[in-house]
């Protein structure tokens, strides 16, 4: 068994130790998969009924006033599946991994090995990957049906936006996690920062309903860069060089949550 | 330095410091370890063990001095040196949610040994710390002593060159306490080498062969428990015990009064030890002189008076 040692910066994961936690997170998700499929799956179908299919045949608006969406269900749909992807990455990010930290210190166990601290950061933001892609998948393909995509390859883009601002809030919230002493600070990250970003970053009104002021907030959220360039995407009402604007930010998001997530849990654990 | 597996010169850690107000845990410990030996860190709480072995086990960057583990540097090849290691940690790490067998699987998978081989080694810890028929049960359903020995097993998963045991047997019961001894005596004897903290002073006795005492980041005595003993005590201690009402004499008067006859005499709430070479010859003059104690008890000096003797009888916390 050769000994892998690289003396790179202390950010960089090494694909190889990576891998290592391969079964550890199978294991992992081999135990909890089915208390995710309602939360991941019914429930947001759930929402698409009530809000997109029922609450939507009242709301007859003008396709100008819909970012040109042709009802109100195609207009919401993008959103709500930005807004689960948020949600899920949170959920996985905040309990689990201060469970990992504090209260089972699965970390410490994985640090008393050859395993880095980007290493175990890495596989952990994989498997939110992982989640977010099997949630977001699976919540398109069972909207294709309702013919709120206008074309196929705007709804794969779309999904990878989703995705994208997903891992986003994966890599923030768990470098704030990695700081946190107790899980206290998790119900403000709900009540003050999920629940108002769902309701009020696009998913179900044009944030520009908000006035101008509070539509400039909306549009400095991330959930509004990953919902405004998946409506885009689904829609087929691209302006291509926003969706760069927004594919950056999201990106910068999340390389910024990954150097931050990094350095605290360091702090946090190898001291 | 070539044979020693841990070598510390002036190795100091230092926690918070930003403002100032930093606490010195590691006040400049040098220690040196050999291959084979089984070597143990004694000391009350707070005493700086747990601090020294994190440094060791490389998930603690030193403050200052220098060290080498396996011959190299934590500091820069803390994954290399994780990779020899095997730890057991004070607290269990162990995943509670999973299985046992899982707990060793998933560690294993850490070091990156290859799943047949890691198949084989699994099954044999298992036997060698009595989990066998435990494999499938999760482990928040086992006792302390089978968690223990579930963490000692996953210890010993890479084969390691270099164990080190952090309090093994705190918060057991006896028996839970002589499997875990009786299993690390197995491996000493195999010739891995142990280093664990410890304030049992029994624990150190039966299983180090060489061990230093630390007190508030320092070490304060090294040595065999032998030595140790010969070294900071006597080879005997009597111990008398005078009713409350012994002639109204105070447990000071009455030290004073046996004083010439002992090494050394300590004054207890309810006793006086008298550390001499012969206990029984000490009692003789002490009856000599006119005193009855309501109790006596003559006794080997054991690593405990020791331990006392240099960290004090004043509680820690």
């Amino acid at each position: 068994m050769a000994v892998i040692e690289k003396a790179a910066a202390p950010d960089a994961a090494s694909p190889e130790f990576i891998g290592r936690q391969l079964d550890y997170w199978l294991i992992v998700y081999r135990r909890t998969w089915k208390g995710t499929v309602i939360s991941s799956f019914v429930a947001p179908v759930f929402y698409v009924l009530a809000m997109g299919v029922l609450l939507g045949e009242y709301v007859d608006a003008d396709p100008d006033q819909l970012d040109g969406a042709t009802s109100y269900l195609a207009f919401i749909v993008p959103g709500l599946v930005a807004s689960h992807a948020m949600q899920t990455a949170v959920g996985e990010v905040t309990y689990p991994v201060m469970s990992m930290i504090k209260w089972q210190k699965v970390y410490d166990s994985m640090l008393a090995t050859p395993l880095r601290v980007p290493d175990v950061v890495a596989a952990n933001l994989l498997f939110v990957l992982f989640r977010l892609v099997t949630t977001c998948g699976v919540f398109m393909l069972a909207l294709a049906p309702f013919g709120v995509f206008e074309t196929w390859w705007g709804a794969v883009l779309a999904f990878g936006a989703q995705v994208l601002v997903g891992m986003a809030f994966a890599a923030l919230v768990y470098g704030l996690t990695a700081g946190m002493k107790s899980e206290e600070g998790f119900g403000l990250i709900y009540r003050l920062g999920v629940f108002p970003l769902f309701l009020f970053s696009g998913a179900f009104f044009p944030v520009s309903n908000l006035g101008p002021v509070l539509a400039w907030v909306a549009r400095a959220t991330p959930l509004w860069h990953g919902v405004n360039l998946s409506r885009m995407l689904t829609l087929d009402n691209v302006d291509w060089s926003l969706a760069a604007v927004h594919v950056l930010v999201l990106l910068l998001l999340t390389a910024f949550g990954w150097w931050w997530s990094v350095r605290r849990l360091t702090a946090r654990l190898v001291s | 330095m070539s044979d020693s597996l841990i070598y510390a010169a002036g190795l100091r850690k230092s926690f918070g410091g930003k403002s100032g107000d930093a606490v010195e845990a590691v006040r400049g410990v040098d220690v040196e370890v050999r291959r084979g030996e089984a070597f143990g860190f004694l000391g009350p709480n707070g005493a700086g063990k747990s601090s020294t072995m994190r440094m060791i086990a490389a998930v603690s960057p030193p403050s200052g001095g220098v060290l080498r583990v396996l011959g190299m540097d934590p500091a820069v090849s803390g994954s290399a040196i994780r990779a020899r290691l095997g730890v057991c940690p004070q607290e269990d790490t162990l995943d509670n949610e999973l299985n046992v067998r899982d707990n060793l699987w998933i560690y294993g998978r850490y070091f990156g040994i290859p799943r047949p081989e890691l198949k084989e080694r699994v099954d044999e810890l298992l036997e060698f710390v009595q989990l066998t028929e435990k494999a499938r049960s999760k482990v928040e359903d086992l006792s302390g002593g089978m968690k223990r020995r579930l963490s000692i097993a996953r210890s010993l998963v890479n084969r390691p060159d270099l164990l080190l045991l952090d309090e093994p047997t705190t918060g057991l019961d006896p028996q839970a306490r002589h499997v875990v001894w009786e299993r690390l005596f197995r491996l000493k004897q195999t010739g891995v080498t142990l280093v664990l903290t410890t304030h049992y002073m029994d624990e150190a006795e039966q299983l180090c062969d060489r061990l230093v005492v630390m007190d508030k980041g320092l070490i304060v005595a090294e040595g065999s428990p032998l030595d140790l003993i010969r070294e900071h005590s006597t080879r005997e201690v009597a111990e008398l015990r005078f009713g409350v009402a012994s002639d109204g004499d105070s447990h000071e008067a009455l030290a004073a009064k046996v004083e010439d006859l002992a090494v050394r005499v300590e004054v207890l709430p309810d006793r006086l030890l008298l550390y001499s070479e012969d206990g029984e010859e000490t009692l003789v003059k002490v009856h000599e002189r006119g005193l009855q104690p309501a109790a006596v008890l003559v006794r080997r000096s054991s690593l405990e008076d020791v331990f006392l003797r240099l960290t004090g009888r004043t509680l820690v916390d």
